[in-house]
């Protein structure tokens, strides 16, 4: 292979990126945020939420996942076709769950 | 001969959409995993079921990933900016915090194994264990990424500008990150409310 070939891709992705990713400081803020959302996750053990509990924790889930993948993943960041490839198997993830569940509880009440 | 790296006809990194394409497929793994254990949660056997998990020391070793992300992306960062030095420190810093995870695994499984559940005790054991193990494979082998990023930046193989490695790198990791997330979740939190 051409280095040379490697070398200009990394150039054309290095320029790509210029400027448009948060700062350390933004990063760090990010991360506390997920940290205080994770100590929310887990007071739901000690704590009794009633049932609130498991839609609190899959809210909490979701927003950990969004902040995870559009900032250190920086989907907001990229081109829409990455995450577009990412929801995408994520959605067939869940058509498999669904399709998996829907067949079990079809096949016991036969 | 090797391959040739270079942008798609979208001005894309091939390696990059690569690296995409194969975490959107990683989605139908645990997928699957997820759903068989779900099915099997309540097939215990009348062996041990979900009051053998430690919420508290599952919460430390799922924090410690979580904070990975951030050196993970804090590596990234410093790679851009050019500054090497900072990058391996940072990377060193995400390896050894998956170690962490990994032995906090290794001893997680151990404690479970002799409290009775082991692989084939039941198929909660058999889901369990398999969509826990899948996942600490792939911080394993995120790790030894990680490590061979390290070594490849100190003997000068990787250089300032090609701070796509390092973002490649990174992508496979916050996946696994983001992957557990979504265990932590549903494999551990929710199935103790129900109790």
């Amino acid at each position: 292979m051409s280095t040379s070939g490697t070398q200009a891709a990394d150039a054309v992705e290095h320029e790509a990126h210029g400027g448009h990713h948060p700062t350390p400081t933004e990063y760090v803020r990010i991360a506390l945020i997920l940290a205080v959302l994770t100590a929310l996750e887990v007071s739901t053990y000690y704590f009794d939420f009633g049932r609130a509990g498991i839609p609190l924790l899959i809210i909490l889930m979701v927003i950990k996942f969004i902040m995870v993948a559009g900032s250190f993943m920086h989907l907001r960041y990229d081109t829409k076709l990455f995450g577009r490839f990412m929801y995408t198997g994520l959605g067939f993830a869940i058509v498999l769950y669904t399709a998996t569940l829907l067949i079990f509880v079809v096949d016991a009440n036969q | 001969m090797t391959a040739v790296a270079h942008s798609t006809t979208m001005g894309l990194d091939n390696r990059k959409l690569g690296m995409w394409v194969f975490l959107a497929s990683e989605f139908l793994f645990f997928g699957a995993f997820m759903s068989a254990y779900l099915l099997y949660i309540d097939t215990t056997n009348r062996g041990p079921g979900i009051e053998i998990f430690d919420i508290p020391f599952t919460s430390v070793s799922s924090f410690v990933l979580l904070m990975s992300s951030l050196t993970m992306v804090l590596a990234h960062n410093s790679h851009l900016r050019g500054d090497m030095r900072r990058m391996r420190l940072w990377v060193l810093a995400t390896a050894g915090q998956g170690m962490v995870f990994l032995g906090g695994q290794v001893y997680e499984f151990t404690v479970f194994f002799r409290e009775g559940l082991d692989l084939t005790q039941s198929p909660f054991a058999s889901s369990f264990y398999f969509l826990a193990g899948f996942h600490g494979a792939h911080v394993a082998i995120g790790v030894l990424l990680l490590l061979g990023l390290y070594s490849l930046s100190l003997t000068g193989k990787i250089k300032p500008g090609q701070d796509v490695k390092t973002e490649i790198i990174g992508l496979y990791w916050h996946f696994v990150d983001i992957i557990w997330v979504i265990l932590f979740t549903v494999v551990y939190l929710i199935p103790e409310l129900r109790v």
